[in-house]
């Protein structure tokens, strides 16, 4: 119950007048992000953090969660009315949510997506409001090496979830890794990997890197792939809008398990895309109007878009419980706190309880606002991608560049953005994925501190991540997550035997 | 098929010699983190492992992984897959260039004034409009962002010559 009575008190923080304005600010900023290519949940965080140095860290992260919640709703926006997902976990809801555009029911597509969305957000935050407080206790009594079984837990997942070749996930994570190393060794004091160069005594920033390796990677994705922005008018009103919540209720089924799956997806660092997909292929097969799928049908977009912002939401339960981001943009989000001064982890629960019960009495609010927000404005949202390329292109370059900067006020940082945009470029195209990379630099630091620190208590051995119950089994499920491709095909062809 | 065949008409760097390169590349990576963390010392001192120790490690697996990378690639039959075709490159080029020589400018003459060339030259070179819209978008947009960096979220941005003149 002492829950119950933070979040109220969470409530009376978050309605002062500030922070409901930022909460505006943050939420259609958020919209515009998530409508414009190349500018995503990540890097749009990463682009707006320098804005918050000067707030409250707990306005700052309200107006910066805010704005990750506003790109998940407007990525719905471009897939439906333009077929171009303005983020990777909205590619499925082209799917369906396009045919019906086309159809003319570009209404209630984007009703059904927004409300969706705002359905998987309300149902991952009620789980944060639930679990997390239970996890952070639960973690309080975790050592090194508990610590550092959990990140290993983490980066498994991407190794044996992520759709990529595994052994370009470990490649990338793993200079994820060595970047972060770079720099000052914060448990020598000592120098390393600098060469003699001042410029890296500071290491590699993660911001830059998303800025760099999403923002400007991206955005040369885009202009390859020539773009060009065809799309219906978009039209949403109350008629329309109540004469699709009169049918969702139908979907309820779809809804739920979507809802799961997101959550599942959002804990484990698998990320709201796979859950997106992974959401539209079981309420494909499992419908009765499976066969439909792909023509417009209302429930291939309820599918996808509840999953989403499930995941979308829920990645933020490990980052507060564990500070373990479950998704880049909650890596921001986290390293954000690091630059507020707050100590990301469990006694973030016992120490700034302000700061914790704020944020997930925000997002309560910040998805009613959200959802009103967008179905009100979706016309205005839509006009911004008419903005032709020749002029949108070098202002979010603009954005880019001012967002590296202020992050160390150092125009190197600027430099090295660049650099890690033309690296992301072709990264992504060879099929490299990312979202690994960043985490590692978030991460590297700490992952690193919890491996030597247990090193160092059991004199070097590693039988120290086996050393009891509860760490053995976080290891375990580690390796079963590593090997976890390797354990499916072993399972289909045990069963796939005895037919032979 | 069509694909393929239209692709390598226009021509351009083949997929399997850009992966090869990026496996090269990334096996450079490891050996210069192997070589600094052997500067740093890899072993154990009397403060436990040294500040080589885990990267050293970490690169190695870097280094495995870039060398299974490559063997991928060799083993798969070539095809006649393109990176991407010359045509596109000149597109990434033309955004890239002029965004180098932005980066380049940004320390000398500041961002505010960079940011009007970069979008002036965008708009007239990607976009062909008229210079009067040119002057409007590309003055109007840096002295917005100026406002609200500067005057209300009290961001200091980088400002050269002309904003000294200007007395800012």
């Amino acid at each position: 119950m002492e829950e119950i009575a933070n979040l109220f008190h969470g409530f009376a923080v978050v309605i002062q007048p500030f922070n409901l304005l930022v909460m505006l600010v943050g939420i259609v900023l958020g919209v515009i992000i998530g409508v414009l290519p190349g500018l995503g949940g990540a890097n749009g965080v990463a682009i707006l953090l320098p804005l918050t140095f000067s707030m409250s860290p707990t306005s700052a992260i309200i107006m910066l969660s805010c704005i990750y919640w506003g790109a998940l709703f407007g990525g719905a926006i471009t897939s439906v009315l333009f077929n171009i997902p303005g983020e990777p976990w909205s590619v499925a809801t082209t799917f369906d949510g396009h045919p019906m555009a086309q159809q003319g029911r570009a209404g209630e597509a984007l009703t059904a997506a927004f409300t969706s969305s705002f359905v998987g957000a309300l149902f991952a935050v009620i789980m944060i409001t639930l679990v997390a407080p239970l996890v952070a206790k639960f973690a309080l009594q975790f050592g090194p090496a508990e610590k550092f079984a959990v990140y290993f837990l983490a980066f498994c997942s991407f190794v044996g979830l992520s759709k990529e070749p595994p052994f370009k996930t470990v490649a990338s994570m793993m200079i994820g890794f060595a970047l972060a190393a770079v720099g000052l060794d914060s448990m020598t004091g000592q120098l390393r990997l600098t060469f003699g160069f001042t410029e890296l005594l500071n290491g590699f920033d993660f911001l830059i890197a998303v800025i760099g390796l999403f923002g400007i990677g991206e955005i040369l994705l885009t202009i390859e792939e020539g773009l060009s922005f065809k799309g219906g008018a978009a039209g949403i009103n109350p008629k329309v809008v109540f004469k699709t919540w009169a049918e969702l209720p139908r979907y309820w089924m779809t809804s739920l398990r979507s809802c799961v799956i997101g959550c599942w997806m959002g804990i484990s660092p698998a990320g709201a895309t796979p859950a997106s997909f992974m959401s539209y292929g079981i309420a494909k097969r499992v419908s009765k109007h499976g066969d439909r799928f792909g023509r417009g049908e209302i429930e291939g977009v309820v599918a996808p878009e509840t999953a989403a912002h499930a995941a979308g939401t829920s990645a933020l339960l490990p980052m507060l419980s564990l500070g373990v981001p479950g998704s880049p943009t909650a890596a921001v989000l986290l390293g954000g706190l690091l630059i507020w001064g707050l100590q990301p982890g469990p006694l973030l629960f016992v120490e700034q309880k302000e700061f914790v019960w704020g944020l997930i009495a925000s997002m309560y609010l910040g998805n009613v606002v959200g959802l009103l927000v967008v179905l009100t404005c979706v016309p205005l949202f839509a006009a911004i991608l008419r903005i032709p390329f020749a002029i949108i292109a070098p202002i979010i370059l603009m954005f880019c560049a001012i967002g590296a900067y202020s992050v160390h006020n150092s125009t190197f940082d600027v430099v090295m953005m660049l650099v890690f945009g033309v690296v992301g470029y072709v990264l992504k195209k060879c099929n490299y994925p990312l979202a690994p990379l960043v985490l590692a630099i978030v991460l590297g630091d700490k992952a690193e501190e919890a491996f030597r620190q247990s090193l160092l208590s059991s004199q070097g051995s590693l039988g120290i991540f086996f050393s009891n119950g509860l760490v053995s089994a976080i290891m375990a499920l580690g390796l079963i997550a590593l090997f976890w491709p390797l354990i499916q095909d072993a399972f289909t062809r045990l069963r796939t035997r005895p037919a032979l | 098929m069509d694909e393929h065949s239209q692709g390598a008409r226009a021509g351009g760097p083949s997929h399997r010699a850009v992966e090869l390169g990026v496996a090269v590349f990334v096996a450079a990576f490891a050996l210069i983190v192997i070589a600094g963390s052997l500067r740093a010392g890899v072993g154990w001192g009397a403060e436990g492992p040294r500040p080589g120790f885990f990267p050293f490690y970490v690169a190695l697996v870097i280094l495995g992984a870039s060398i299974v990378n490559f063997g991928a690639v060799i083993s798969r039959p070539p095809n006649h897959q393109l990176f991407a075709d010359w045509g596109q490159l000149r597109q990434v080029m033309a955004m890239l260039v002029p965004t180098a020589i932005y980066v380049a400018l940004v320390p000398w003459i500041g961002i505010y004034v960079a940011s009007i060339l970069l979008i002036a030259v965008f708009m007239r070179w990607l976009g062909k409009y008229g210079w009067g819209r040119i002057a409007a978008v590309a003055v109007g947009v840096p002295v917005v962002t100026f406002l609200i960096f500067e005057k209300w979220f009290l961001v200091p941005l980088p400002k050269g010559p002309i904003e000294d003149y200007l007395g800012f």
